[in-house]
């Protein structure tokens, strides 16, 4: 290959003279969310380190939750403006999309990750130690699990407020992931959001070797499938000369003006291009948990906080599916007849496989983590569907699912044993009796899980089947009812054993939450009925954002 | 716009039902009150739709419409042709006398904790279920009825697995765990049914576009939806699939005896008297009304299965030990006989299904509870526990007659006049069908004979001795349903004057013209 025949953008950049460097051009207000939560993140580590121990909660809490309300507010002004529909546009340089899609999956992160910072910010579950409040997060993540230097941080009442921080970053890393317009913001925005989880994983305050465990596996495994991310980008890259999603695009559909030499030598190599297109597709199926690249889900919801597994199960499931939506939609759409079948596959054997391996489960974290993949299974055969009523679809039932999700999760926290969380199912038996409105509850969301008719699951399912069904795909509507099926046994389990065993005598307790807690739930429930009963007016909204900008 | 006295007749027993579970633990009494005075409420409600509906008038009367999901072409469609209003009476006027048998069955233990409210839960899910069968026989809308149909089972389950039957043998802990088993085997089947219901749900979107039954059936009438004959019959078998479930049809019926086995009496007749009846309900109305040409095509296959569950259904039952079990055998027997009777593709064979949908209700109701009070007596649901009754309880065993006899069809009593329209309606059309079919009728003289014969004549057995008769609660629920049995077995007019037309209407769908009475050719003999 001659030295002209290279893609060349450091290369021209460092020839051409200095003042020809265009100054970029930052749109701040269509970015005006993602900023804000930046912002405030920044601020937040600034919190962290001036404002006394005493003070850190408090200031810490309020911060977050002004911020995510503030960028939610921008959100809506700016949907409201037509940012979403005729004014949709591509903003800083080519990088980031402000466009129906984006701003309503920002919007339902910004929602989903309110209601999870309230269950970062309770304080009521566990008993108090040695008089100071306790959350969900060790007093000191640094200190080795039982040694003294451990005890003495519980002692003087030590919090980790750095879980505000670090979830803050973390969401301006998913408003930023499903916006992205370009590859290198995907993956920057893919490492942004990744490595505060992947630190919040691991700093339980009981089990602590376990929450360590699932952060470890999670980083190798999220380092992993970075990797391939990159090194299909890179692919990628060298296939049509640009990171630009719209460049790739019409260098895939063929539809280039001027064609370089370089171009010209490489846009024919499908082997680039399909090559590249599979890595960055494994690296996106691993945020979202499709099998086969699933295994991480299990160890990692089992062993992390459990408000941050609720909050890392609805956000990152929304935050990667948005990716992969505006990947295969606007990036690929030349290539459908290439990816439709591999998603087809991958689709069917998330959904079996979620379903089936969850029946054997005894842990109801597990359970979940399971149920979530299964549910990232019904989701694909939404995207699968190629055409717009596909992408309004999935729009929704991702605001559906991390509603019922975060809620499910909160309803974890509550029932406590000596030995914290009792999330074995064993304990779970005959909690009907002893509480009835916390079971009822849960049932509730397990039934949405369920997709049974009048919940929110119900709408979400529908929508999604009848779009896979329009774009000619009835074989998964069949695999999907199939498995639904297979899942309904084992949500059903659940509340067979809550609401028709007998309670145990060492059963567990189910703890009086705080105001944070009680809204994070009643706001689960609320979202899982109204969208079951009345979906019509998200289902509008949700059919105005489907519009990708290219 | 009119009064949407249809939404009432539901709205009002859901209303009921969260207001009964908002009843205070303390009150129980209450509780039960309230639900029987919305149940009664129900009744009168039905009642007017009964009067209003005119039999010689329009197909779908007392219509509503509502935008309800507009992006799934799904409309808030209500309206009922006769069919749907003698199974709305029928189910508005058991659901007082079920409350009513069930007054003590959901009373806490002693060693309850306090905040267990199983009376007040018991008695709003029985509301619960009776404002969703009433909106299920009104809708129109095809995604509303699909709704309604699954949603009914979740009620239905805490029912069956939350409330069992305190009369069983062995440990609580084996109780328990059957009950539940039948609760999750109940659900199990009903929700795969239904699942694949809704992948032929999904399917007719995507052929017709929309779900409006009236429309649905108007474009396919005047040739404006045309399916093809696969796409037809794959949609018709997904339907039919979970309503055969629901019915139930051998080979689909093993859920039904577990289910009214563990169930409490009351709830055992709410299953097999009501809820059922939506299966076969829509077999009439979804079935027939969307997919005829696929119908006609599977009419063999069912008839066949149908004959099955009517001969097998009867013949478990004469081997049952469990008195339960037995009448759940009975049950299956008697949906082979409306299925028979839908299937038949006859006007007789059609108002009998539908008399036989309803006349079973009560016949089984009168049966169901006066076991049921039996049964609490003396703590034992096995037949050979039993002996001697009618010297001991002479009022008891003579209800439990009436309802026997009323299920073996006895002439005078409403069950006959169906059987018989049913047998009469199938011969027509199939003669060795209903050749077959009339064995179901000796089989149930056997089990219902034999079962009287066993448990109340013979020498009065020591722990039957000290039974108490009827109280006057259970009295007034027994006699009143005996009541009915003898007014519509000696004057089904009422009845059939609403359920005719309907037929007819449904015969149409399918266009199906009875067959003409056939002489035997008297002169080519000569």
């Amino acid at each position: 290959m001659s030295a002209t025949a290279v893609h060349s953008l450091w290369t021209t950049a460092a020839v051409e003279p200095l003042n020809k460097i265009p100054a970029p051009h930052i749109e701040y207000t269509q970015l005006s969310p993602v900023l804000i939560v930046i912002g405030a993140a920044i601020i937040s580590v600034l919190v962290e380190a001036f404002v006394p121990r005493k003070g850190r909660y408090v200031a810490q809490v309020f911060l977050s939750v002004l911020a995510l309300a503030a960028a939610f507010a921008a959100v809506v002004a700016l949907a409201a403006g037509g940012y979403g529909t005729t004014k949709a546009q591509i903003a800083a340089m080519g990088a980031i999309a402000v466009d129906g899609p984006a701003l309503f999956l920002q919007g339902t992160i910004l929602l989903a990750s309110i209601v999870a910072i309230f269950t970062f910010a309770e304080r009521r579950l566990d008993p108090a130690d040695h008089g100071h409040k306790v959350d969900s997060f060790a007093a000191e993540a640094a200190a080795v699990p039982g040694s003294e230097q451990e005890r003495a941080a519980v002692k003087a009442g030590f919090t980790t407020t750095e879980v505000f921080p670090l979830a803050l970053f973390a969401i301006a890393g998913m408003l930023v992931f499903p916006a992205a317009n370009d590859l290198l913001t995907l993956f920057v925005a893919l490492e942004v959001f990744s490595l505060p989880l992947y630190l919040l994983c691991a700093v339980a305050r009981r089990k602590r070797l376990m929450s360590q465990e699932a952060a470890v596996k999670y980083f190798l495994l999220g380092a992993f499938s970075s990797a391939f991310l990159l090194f299909g980008i890179a692919l990628l890259y060298g296939y049509a000369g640009s990171v630009s999603y719209a460049t790739i695009a019409r260098v895939v559909d063929g539809a280039v003006v001027s064609v370089d030499p370089a171009l010209a030598d490489t846009m024919g190599n499908d082997v680039l291009l399909l090559i590249g297109f599979a890595m960055v597709l494994t690296g996106l199926l691993f945020k979202v948990g499709a099998v086969p690249f699933h295994m991480w889900t299990p160890d990692v919801y089992q062993g992390a906080p459990t408000p941050v597994t609720g909050f890392m199960a609805a956000a990152t499931k929304v935050a990667a599916f948005g990716a992969l939506l505006r990947l295969l939609y606007v990036v690929l759409p030349g290539l459908t007849w290439d990816w439709r079948p591999v998603m087809w596959g991958v689709a069917i054997v998330t959904m079996l496989g979620g379903a089936i391996v969850a029946i054997t489960q005894t842990d109801i974290k597990r359970l979940l983590a399971y149920s979530s993949i299964a549910h990232a299974g019904f989701l694909l055969a939404g995207v699968i569907a190629a055409t717009p009523s596909g992408i309004s679809s999935v729009l929704f039932y991702l605001g559906a699912y991390s509603f019922v999700t975060i809620g499910a999760f909160a309803v974890v926290t509550l029932v406590r044993d000596a030995g914290g969380e009792a999330t074995h199912l064993s304990k779970w038996a005959g909690l009907g009796r002893r509480s009835p409105l916390v079971a009822a509850v849960f049932a509730v969301f397990l039934l949405a899980f369920a997709g049974i008719p009048l919940t929110s699951g119900f709408s979400g399912k529908f929508a999604v089947f009848k779009a896979a069904a329009d774009g000619g795909a009835g074989a998964l509507v069949v695999v999907g009812v199939l498995s639904s099926a297979i899942a309904a046994f084992f949500y059903i389990r659940v509340i067979v054993l809550m609401f028709f065993s007998e309670p145990k005598a060492d059963g567990p307790t189910v703890a009086v939450p705080s105001a944070l807690t009680t809204l994070t739930i009643t706001a689960g429930v609320v979202v899982t009925l109204v969208l079951g009963l009345a979906p019509q007016p998200f289902l509008d909204l949700a059919n105005q954002a489907s519009v990708f900008v290219r | 716009m009119s009064f949407p006295l249809l939404t009432l007749t539901a709205a009002v027993p859901a209303a009921g039902a969260i207001l009964t579970a908002a009843v205070p633990a303390a009150r129980r009494t209450a509780a039960k009150w309230l639900a029987l005075l919305v149940s009664l409420a129900t009744l009168v409600l039905a009642a007017v739709v009964f009067v209003r509906f005119e039999p010689g008038g329009e197909r779908y009367q007392l219509t509503e419409s509502h935008s309800w999901i507009k992006d799934f072409g799904v409309r808030y469609e209500l309206g009922v042709d006769g069919i749907g209003v003698a199974l709305i009476a029928l189910t508005a006027l058991l659901i007082p006398f079920i409350i009513l048998a069930g007054w003590h069955d959901a009373d806490p233990l002693e060693t309850s904790s306090k905040r267990w409210r199983p009376t007040q839960g018991f008695f709003a899910l029985i509301l619960m279920v009776e404002a969703m069968v009433i909106l299920s026989f009104e809708a129109t809308d095809v995604f509303l009825f699909y709704v309604l149909f699954e949603a009914m089972l979740i009620p239905m389950y805490f029912l069956i697995g939350g409330f069992g039957d305190r009369a069983h043998s062995g440990s609580d802990e084996n109780a328990a765990a059957q009950r539940s088993y039948a609760a999750v085997k109940f659900l199990l089947y009903n929700l795969v049914g239904g699942l694949i219901m809704l992948a032929a749900v999904i399917g007719l979107y995507v052929v017709a576009g929309n779900f409006s039954l009236t429309e649905i059936a108007e474009a396919r009438a005047n040739g404006s939806l045309e399916m093809a004959t696969n796409t037809e019959r794959l949609l018709f078998l997904g339907f039919f699939f979970a309503f055969a479930v629901k019915a139930p049809l051998w080979p689909l019926h093993t859920w039904l005896p577990n289910a009214m086995g563990e169930a409490t009496a009351p709830v055992a007749v709410l299953i097999t008297a009501v809820v059922d009846k939506v299966g076969t309900f829509a077999m009439l109305r979804f079935c027939l009304g969307l997919f005829p040409e696929a119908s006609k095509w599977a009419t063999p296959a069912i008839i066949v299965l149908a004959l099955i569950s009517i001969v097998y259904g009867a013949l478990l039952a004469v081997g049952q030990r469990d008195i339960k079990r037995l009448v759940a055998y009975a049950s299956i027997s008697h949906f082979g006989f409306i299925i028979l009777g839908i299937f038949a593709m006859t006007t007789q064979g059609q108002s009998g299904a539908t008399l036989y949908m309803v006349n079973h209700g009560i016949s089984t109701a009168a049966l169901m509870l006066v076991a049921g009070f039996l049964i609490s007596r003396r703590g034992s649901r096995l037949i050979a526990d039993y002996g001697g009754v009618q010297k001991v309880a002479p009022v008891l065993a003579g209800t439990f007659l009436i309802g026997g006899l009323a299920t073996l069809s006895l002439p005078g009593l409403a069950p006959f006049v169906s059987e018989f329209l049913v047998l009469v309606g199938t011969y027509s059309r199939y003669p060795v069908a209903g050749i077959i079919a009339t064995t179901g009728i000796v089989l149930a003289a056997l089990y219902v004979l034999v079962l009287y014969q066993r448990t109340m004549t013979g020498p009065v057995k020591e722990e039957v001795r000290t039974l108490p008769d009827l109280r006057a609660r259970e009295l007034a629920v027994v006699v009143p349903l005996i009541a009915v049995l003898i007014f519509l077995g000696v004057f089904p007019k009422p009845l059939t004057d609403v359920v005719n037309p309907a037929v007819q209407h449904t015969m149409s769908d399918v266009q199906q013209k009875d067959p003409q009475p056939t002489v035997p050719n008297v002169e080519a003999a000569q």
